[in-house]
């Protein structure tokens, strides 16, 4: 079975999150719980419904992932993206606010 | 500029303080998602990849300084600095907070702005050539009928809920500058033999999955009959539209459905009912919003043709900008100035809140106040004495705003595509990047001419690629990305739809392929006054695809 994670937006601010393994929501990918059966899925799929439920988050899905060298990766490149960011520099030098700040 | 009345405040502030209340309610849970979305969207905010996004209209691309600034204020202080304007004249904000969205609302709404109809099945922003009020061979000023398009099918009752989205643009030269004929209608505004204005009438032209060209269904609808005859088009779309299927639901598809003449047939029969009723457009209303647009006192500057002709001669720098981002004006003494969103490397269409502040207060100091967004994702002061063009330049170089390529190879439209867009299949910045790179050369680019490219990260077709002189595609094959190229595109008042020339190349090949595209035009054009749009429209296809896959075969 390909590895996977649960992955949402949050509702105030938008923000990308993962679902971590005490069940909170993480900003980083490589936090995430990772689903290596189907039980675990389903479980995750549960959890997403839950959190989508109680307003948490928002556009709730299951992706899968692979673990190189340590690291998790999401299979498809739009995954990638909104792990990592936008894979370009955008408002170079800008210091501006930064996604810890929305919680 | 048109200037918010009393309605116009009373009715922008009722709907912030209506879509306050809706967050709140939807941030406390009393609001379910499913309720939720279509609200925020009918207020311009959109969930994407990263954040939730804000789309804030920016009416026909027209805007002050003072607007500018509070553009560079939200970017500042709502989000991460910047902003993107876009193919639709407007501005988008990638990373506000949804419990920010209304206190952003507010503070737009303190300026006379505002993001409704920037997303929903409803009359989008009316968008209009950007050079309007300025250009020289301009018959009228297109934008009071912009204006009054906008005040009728703001939250039109009977046009909210249409079958699908619907975007008008204007125009009042010759020279279409605002792509008319892939809109869904198309106005150009002109005048006949009796001195009179009026608008030809083009319809159901649109981009997209089925790209098609407007079909003109009116040489000349006298001015007065402006809402009459747009409320037919309007009425015959909505009650035949196909809502069964949202991918045939545009009124192109209806127009294609239907056969032109049929269609025209409808919409006559309709406006007949309509031409004498509260909808004709009295003559005094008419002059009261074109008052608000009146151009600005342009005094006599002579002075600036011998300052202007001694600063290229010392600058060549200078003089090739003046030469590339300078249009004619109407008054002999000014000129219209494009500011560059498209550095050598840059991200097509961004603005940093510095440079927001810098474009106000240039346009306050020298132009009169006014600044426009392009749908090519640029500025224009459209207002600069030639006296004063030095005094702009030095002030766009200090920020970056002063690359001299408007019309040339690395003014590349792009969508956000991958790197932001919920939609996308591939990303479209980092390809635009890549090839203003590879062209980025003052010299080379020079030497090419004009040759527009416009990308899309997905067949939405944001990025106008159905109508670059070379357009990309970006698709997802195999998990991977893959940009197919079209050749022939056009978006002037000769619209075309570009081919599909070959297989798709990778994101690594892709910049190659333009190269070899460009060289292989640069090999046959008849000379340098044949731009590539003219040599692809004489030779056709097949030069490029024997250069870019060795043989006829290869391209199948
Ligand atoms: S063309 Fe597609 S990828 Fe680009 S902005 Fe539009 S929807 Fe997004």
């Amino acid at each position: 079975m390909v590895d996977k994670v649960l992955t949402a937006n949050r509702l105030a601010d938008g923000i990308s999150v993962w679902l971590n393994a005490a069940g909170a929501w993480t900003e980083s990918l490589q936090d995430a719980f990772v689903a290596r059966h189907a039980e675990a899925v389903t479980a995750l799929e549960a959890a997403g419904k839950q959190a989508f439920a109680d307003n948490k988050v928002v556009d709730v899905n299951v992706i899968e992932i692979e673990e190189v060298d340590g690291v998790l990766r999401p299979l498809r490149l739009r995954e990638r993206i909104r792990a990592e960011g936008p894979s370009i520099d955008y408002a170079a030098g800008y210091k501006g606010l930064h996604a810890e700040q929305t919680a | 500029m048109y200037r918010y009345d009393e309605f116009d405040h009373a009715f922008v502030s009722a709907r912030v303080a209506q879509f306050r209340d809706q967050v709140e309610r939807r941030l406390s849970g009393a609001l379910a998602e499913d309720a939720f979305k279509p609200l925020r969207l009918m207020n311009g905010v959109y969930l994407q990849l990263h954040a939730y996004m804000l789309r804030v209209a920016i009416p026909y691309g027209t805007l002050s300084s003072r607007q500018m600034r509070m553009l560079a204020h939200i970017a500042r202080k709502y989000d991460r600095g910047y902003g993107h304007f876009t193919t639709r004249q407007n501005i988008q904000y990638n990373w506000p907070r949804l419990s920010d969205t209304p206190a952003i609302l507010d503070e737009l709404a303190s300026v006379e702005m505002h993001a409704l109809q920037t997303s929903g099945n409803c009359i989008r922003n009316v968008t209009a050539d950007h050079f309007a009020g300025a250009a020289a061979d301009e018959v009228a000023d297109p934008r009071p009928y912009a204006e009054i398009l906008r005040q009728w099918s703001s939250v039109h009752p009977e046009f909210s809920f249409l079958p699908r989205k619907f975007k008008i643009a204007v125009t009042g030269a010759e020279r279409d500058r605002a792509a008319i004929q892939v809109h869904d209608i198309g106005l150009h505004l002109k005048k006949n033999a009796a001195g009179d204005l009026g608008f030809a009438v083009y319809v159901g032209g649109g981009q997209g999955r089925t790209p098609l060209v407007a079909k003109k269904i009116r040489d000349f609808l006298p001015e007065e009959d402006l809402l009459s005859y747009t409320t037919a088009i309007m009425r015959v779309y909505n009650l035949h539209g196909r809502r069964d299927n949202k991918y045939k639901a545009r009124i192109k598809i209806l127009v294609h459905e239907t056969g032109i003449e049929e269609l025209t047939r409808q919409v006559e029969a309709e406006f007949v009912h309509l031409k004498d009723t509260e909808l004709k457009l009295p003559d005094a209303d008419v002059q009261a919003i074109a008052a608000y647009f009146a151009p600005p006192d342009l005094t006599e500057r002579p002075e600036g043709w011998a300052s202007l002709a001694a600063w290229k001669k010392a600058d060549p720098e200078f003089a090739r900008w003046v030469q590339q981002n300078v249009n004619p004006h109407k008054h002999p003494d000014y000129g219209s100035v494009t500011i560059s969103l498209k550095p050598i490397g840059g991200i097509p269409g961004d603005a940093t809140d510095v440079q927001m502040e810098a474009v106000a207060d240039i346009a306050e100091e020298y132009a009169f106040d006014e600044i426009r967004v392009s749908h090519e994702q640029n500025l224009v002061l459209p207002h600069v004495a030639l006296a004063d063009l030095e005094a702009v330049y030095r002030a766009l170089v200090a920020q970056g705003l002063a690359t001299a390529n408007a019309g040339l190879i690395t003014d590349i439209i792009a969508c956000p595509g991958l790197d932001y867009c919920a939609l996308a299949n591939a990303r479209s910045i980092t390809v635009a990047q890549d090839i203003s790179n590879r062209f980025g050369s003052a010299e080379r680019q020079a030497e090419i001419g004009e040759l527009k490219i416009k990308i899309s990260g997905c067949i939405n077709a944001c990025g106008h690629h159905h109508v670059g002189h070379i357009g990309l595609l970006g698709v997802e094959k195999k998990g991977a990305e893959l940009y197919q190229i079209t050749l022939g595109g056009s978006a002037d008042e000769n619209t075309s739809i570009g081919e599909i020339i070959g297989r798709g190349f990778e994101p690594e090949k892709v910049t190659d392929a333009v190269e070899t595209i460009v060289d292989t035009y640069l090999g046959l054009r008849l000379s340098q006054d044949e731009t590539f749009l003219d040599a692809y429209r004489r030779v056709g296809p097949q030069p490029f695809k024997d250069a870019l896959y060795g043989n006829a075969q290869a391209a199948a």
